[in-house]
Formats: structure tokens, C-alpha cells, sequence
């Protein structure tokens, strides 16, 4: 390659400001700007100018057939009140505190049972991926009627275990939310799986020779090799899977629309059926904004968090 | 526990010469069981994981009647077949895919070539700013769609795009993550390649074009699959945006099917059986890009 070239050819990093004149700032400038700006264009314009627009609706009565009015802080006053809110605020950290460790837990057990050679694994790794690969709509449907409550494969077997009075999944109030959690689950493992995998592939093999040497059994080398090698890998599937669990939505509503009553409904949900099917897009955007920010709270919480263990 | 098997045990056989006694007792556990057990223990959890899957399949060629039965058939005594051509008269299911398959194909190269392009921008030319824009490129991806789709939607009502295509496409061809899995790829092409081809007298697209993307298809591979698969699978665009039964996708067609025939559960498999394969076969053909796509996307940097 370049290698050879003396220091003429190839100038350290710190001297491209100085080496470079004005003119060769500003070319280098437009060359940038002109790759960038096919995609900045459709980017700016539908997520950078919305996202900043949220925080400005949500201060806003605005409905689909006036013109916005600045009202202060009178939608956050009504989000508190709403019955709603409250209903769907609790059932989203219910999803997620449900979601996030099952998922975690199925995946990484996926991901161990799955992290060597034998002949044949790709074909276990490609089924357990399947899952993720399937649309909504399908998941949905099939799990809606494997959730049966008198006819499902689900209750049979349960029944042929020997229990008396099988739940009611998505047609009972109290075990809607956890069928659906069950099914988020059955569907994201395989992706974080493959996270995991990619995690476990860095770990070197000889510090499990090492352990192994010393004398440690197979559970000692996972809590203690295993484990601590991952935590950059654990870290960022957690983030990624409290961020996806916070805005679940289209499992929700092609599984449950929110029901039976309102016992699914979640915070994306109310968004929706308030901003687009009622067309009150000041007050959804306050709905928006507090899931923006709780979102943003976790997240900026796991982050410290993961700083204080790390040192 | 069974992690020593096979070629793994190849590569501890080098590892003990230190202390040959004790040793090698421990090299030698290639215990007999290891390698049944395991196998046993990930078809038992590849069962679970499938079973769904064979429901559907095997429901999809059962009459209405036999899907709901005790015990579960899990192979049907007779294959009704006809379910796979009688769903073609009963929605417009060939609209639908024609639909999509268009979106897909549309959003997923205007998704790859955008933002291969800009990502080179964003690795390859140094200009003041370049690094705080990619920083407002990646903190969006951590903001939840939901927190925007409001602004969004006034946009394109506004636009008069709602109940079209241009809607979902302009939504959806801009990501954030196609340049960010594009730049990731590109920060490991050595800067020294680029810069030997413009001393070459490459101009910085050409530099692009004959250098970088004939060096990142496997990248290119795998931006291209997760942006078909994400669209050819997406309900809450087309649930959101369109209204017309004509404009319909896959996804929003199968879920009006089952709102209306609610009790045809043979149909409704068979057209969640159609709605699945094509993704199957475009997975399984890319599945290394796929995956790998995922893995890099794992990886911050």
C-alpha cells in the first residue's frame, strides 16, 4: 500500500488543519456535505425537525382542525389526571420489567448452549432466529390461537399436566400482559442471542483453560470468566432491550389492541389512538415527550450505573 | 459443561505441557454422553422454539374445524391443499405482495445507496463539523420512533402524502442506522488505501465507487437484507399511513383478513404461511450477511 510514502504523502492527523489552507478547508468541506446530503436531507427533514418539534407540541392545544395555541404546562396537568395515562404508563414499565430480564436471561442461555462446535449448530442457531424473522402479524395470530383459553395446544397441555384451571391468556384481564410478555420474549431472543454470541466469540479461550487449570467447575467459569467478559456485550443488549421494551407497540396492537379492557394498553398506544385516531396532536405529544424522557431517564440511569461498576 | 468437545479439544491439547500429571486427567474428560446430551438438550429447546411454526404449517392445511382439536393433530390425516389456492380469490393477496415487494425493494436501495454515501462522508473527508453531525445522526436512533410520529404524521398531512407510497418511503429510505452500520464498516478500511488512490488521481467519488464499494459488499450485503426484512415485515407504517385497501401491504392485508373471518383459522394460517416464506428463503439464502449486520450493529465504536 501507501506504506512506503514518506511523511510528504501521508500527513499525521493533528497536521490536517494546519497543512491545509482556507480553500482546501472549504473544498474539503463541500466534497463532505455533497456525500452527506442525499441521506441528511430525508433525515433532517422527518426525524431531526420532528423529534425537536415534539418538544414544542407538547406545550401546545393543537387539534387537527385549529391552529396551535400556546397552553404552557396544561397538557402535563391533564397527562397526570388522565385515567389513561396512568393505566398505560403502569402496563409499559409492567411490559418492560417483564420483558427485559426474560429475554436477557433466554437469550444469553441460547447464546451459551449454542457457543460451540458441533456439527450441526448453525442449523439450531438459524431456528432460534426464525422467530425474529417473522413478521408481527403472523406471531400474532399463531399465538393468539395457540393462547386459546379452552381449545389452545397451550391449556390442552397444561390440562394434561394436571392443572385444574388453566389461565385465560390474552381473554383474562390478569394474564394478558404476561402471554404478551411471553411472546416478546419467544420473538427477540434470537436477536439478542446473536449479540451474545458475537460477546462470547471475543472472549479469549485460554482464560477458560486457565480457570479450568485452577480448578474451577463450569458454573464458577461462567460467574467468573464468563460473565465479567461480557459485560460490555450484557450492557448494551440491556439498553437496546429496556429502549425496544419502553416502545413496544405493534406486538400489542395486532395481539391485544390493548384489551380486554385496558389491560395491555400501553404509552405508544395512547400516543397513537390520541395523536393520529383522534387527531389531538398537542396533547399526544405530551404523552410523547414523558415516554421520550422516561426512555431517556432509564438509559442515562443504566449508563452511570454501568460507569460506577466499571471502575 | 459439555464445551469440550470435539475441535475444541484440539486447540487445549498445546495448552498443558506445564505440568503433565495432573494434567492430563483433565485434558482426557471426552466424556461419552457429552456429545448426545448436548445434542438432546438443543433439539428439545429448538422444539420449543419451532412449535409455533409447526402449528401454523400444520394448521394451514387442516379444514377450520380440525384446527381446534383434542388432541392436537400435528399431522393432518388429510392435506387440504386447496386452502393454498382458494385464499388467492378470497383477499386480493397478490396486490398485496405486489405492493410490498415494491416498498421494499424501493426503500431498501434508496436505504443502501443514501447511506453507503453518506457514510463515506461521514469516514473518509475530514471538514470541520463532520463529527457533531454524526453525534445528532446517532442520538436519534436512541429516541423511540413513537416520541416523533406525531410531527411526522402533521408533516405528511400536510404534504397531502398520507394514504401513498412516497409517505413510507421518504420515512423510511433516511435512517440513521443504515449510515451507522455503513460507517462502522468503512472506519476499517485503512485510510491509507484512500488516500493512495487519490494520489492515484481518484476524485473522492470515484474513490467510492471503485474503491469502497467493491471493498464493502459484504457490508452493503448486510444493510440491504435487514432493510428488506425490517420492510417487507413493518405494520406500524403502512397500519399508520395507509388507508386505501389497494395500497395494502402483506402485513395490513393479513390482519383485515383476520378481522373479517375471524373464525377461518385454516385461511388465516395458510395466509400467514404465504406472508412468512418469502422472508424465509431471502434469510436463509442471506443469512451470513444478516447476522452479520446484526453482530457489527452490536458494536459501538
Amino acid at each position: 500500500m501507501a506504506a512506503p510514502a514518506p511523511p510528504v504523502a501521508r500527513p499525521a492527523p493533528p497536521s490536517a488543519t494546519t497543512y491545509s489552507n482556507r480553500s482546501q478547508v472549504r473544498r474539503n468541506t463541500l466534497l463532505g456535505w455533497s456525500f452527506i446530503l442525499p441521506n441528511f436531507a430525508g433525515f433532517a427533514l422527518l426525524t431531526l425537525v420532528p423529534v425537536v418539534a415534539t418538544f414544542g407540541i407538547a406545550f401546545t392545544k393543537w387539534n387537527a382542525y385549529s391552529t396551535p395555541e400556546f397552553t404552557g404546562l396544561d397538557n402535563f396537568t391533564r397527562l397526570v389526571q388522565d385515567g389513561n395515562f396512568r393505566v398505560a404508563l403502569f402496563n409499559t414499565v409492567y411490559y418492560t420489567v417483564g420483558h427485559v430480564p426474560l429475554t436477557m436471561a433466554a437469550s444469553l442461555l441460547l447464546a451459551l448452549a449454542l457457543n460451540r462446535k458441533l456439527r450441526g449448530v448453525a442449523f439450531f442457531r438459524t431456528a432460534a432466529f426464525f422467530p425474529y424473522i417473522t413478521s408481527i402479524v403472523a406471531v400474532a395470530v399463531v399465538w393468539n390461537m395457540l393462547y386459546n383459553p379452552t381449545q389452545g395446544p397451550i391449556n390442552q397441555f397444561l390440562l394434561t399436566l394436571g392443572l385444574e384451571d388453566p389461565p385465560g391468556w390474552t381473554s383474562d384481564p390478569s394474564w394478558a400482559m404476561p402471554a404478551v410478555i411471553l411472546t416478546g420474549v419467544w420473538k427477540d431472543m434470537g436477536y439478542y442471542m446473536i449479540l451474545f454470541l458475537a460477546g462470547l466469540q471475543t472472549i479469549p479461550p485460554e482464560l477458560h483453560e486457565a480457570a479450568k487449570v485452577d480448578g474451577a467447575n463450569a458454573f464458577q467459569r461462567f460467574r467468573n470468566v464468563t460473565l465479567p467478559c461480557l459485560r460490555p456485550t450484557t450492557f448494551f443488549v440491556l439498553i437496546m432491550l429496556t429502549i425496544g421494551s419502553f416502545k413496544v407497540f405493534d406486538l400489542i396492537v395486532v395481539m391485544t389492541d390493548g384489551g380486554p379492557g385496558r389491560s395491555t394498553l400501553v404509552l405508544s398506544q395512547l400516543i397513537y389512538r390520541e395523536g393520529i385516531v383522534n387527531g389531538r396532536f398537542g396533547y399526544s405529544s405530551a404523552v410523547a415527550l414523558a415516554l421520550f424522557l422516561l426512555v431517556l431517564a432509564v438509559t442515562v440511569a443504566q449508563y452511570t450505573r454501568n460507569k460506577r461498576l466499571e471502575s | 459443561m459439555a464445551s469440550i468437545l470435539g475441535p475444541r479439544t484440539s486447540t487445549t491439547a498445546p495448552v498443558p505441557p506445564t505440568t503433565p500429571g495432573p494434567d492430563r486427567r483433565r485434558a482426557r474428560p471426552v466424556r461419552p454422553w457429552a456429545t448426545p446430551l448436548a445434542y438432546a438438550l438443543l433439539t428439545v429447546l429448538a422444539a420449543l422454539l419451532l412449535v409455533p411454526f409447526a402449528w401454523m404449517v400444520s394448521s394451514s392445511l387442516k379444514t377450520n374445524a380440525q384446527v381446534f382439536t383434542v388432541p392436537i393433530q400435528w399431522i393432518p390425516r388429510e392435506l387440504h391443499w386447496e386452502n393454498f389456492t382458494e385464499i388467492w380469490s378470497r383477499v386480493p393477496l397478490l396486490t398485496y405482495l405486489r405492493n410490498t415487494t415494491f416498498l421494499a425493494v424501493v426503500i431498501t436501495f434508496l436505504q443502501v445507496f443514501t447511506g453507503s454515501f453518506a457514510a463515506y462522508g461521514f469516514s473518509k473527508i475530514r471538514f470541520p463539523g463532520r463529527d457533531g453531525l454524526f453525534l445528532a445522526y446517532i442520538a436519534t436512533i436512541a429516541v423511540p420512533w413513537q416520541a416523533y410520529m406525531i410531527p411526522q404524521y402533521i408533516l405528511m398531512q400536510k404534504a397531502g402524502l398520507v394514504n401513498t407510497f412516497t409517505a413510507l418511503i421518504l420515512l423510511q429510505a433516511f435512517s440513521a442506522f443504515g449510515v451507522f452500520l455503513m460507517r462502522q464498516y468503512y472506519m476499517s478500511v485503512p485510510d491509507e488505501l484512500v488516500e493512495a488512490a487519490r494520489i492515484d488521481g481518484l476524485s473522492e467519488y470515484g474513490i467510492y465507487r471503485r474503491v469502497m464499494l467493491p471493498l464493502s459488499v459484504p457490508a452493503l450485503a448486510s444493510l440491504a437484507l435487514l432493510t428488506f426484512v425490517n420492510t417487507w415485515n413493518d405494520f406500524m407504517g403502512p397500519f399508520i399511513y395507509l388507508t386505501s385497501n389497494d395500497l395494502w401491504t402483506v402485513q395490513i392485508g393479513l390482519r383485515q383478513f383476520i378481522g373479517q373471518y375471524d373464525a377461518e383459522y385454516a385461511l388465516i394460517m395458510t395466509g400467514s404461511v404465504i406472508s412468512v416464506v418469502p422472508i424465509l428463503v431471502v434469510f436463509l439464502l442471506g443469512q451470513r450477511y444478516f447476522i452479520q449486520g446484526i453482530a457489527t450493529s452490536g458494536m459501538k465504536g
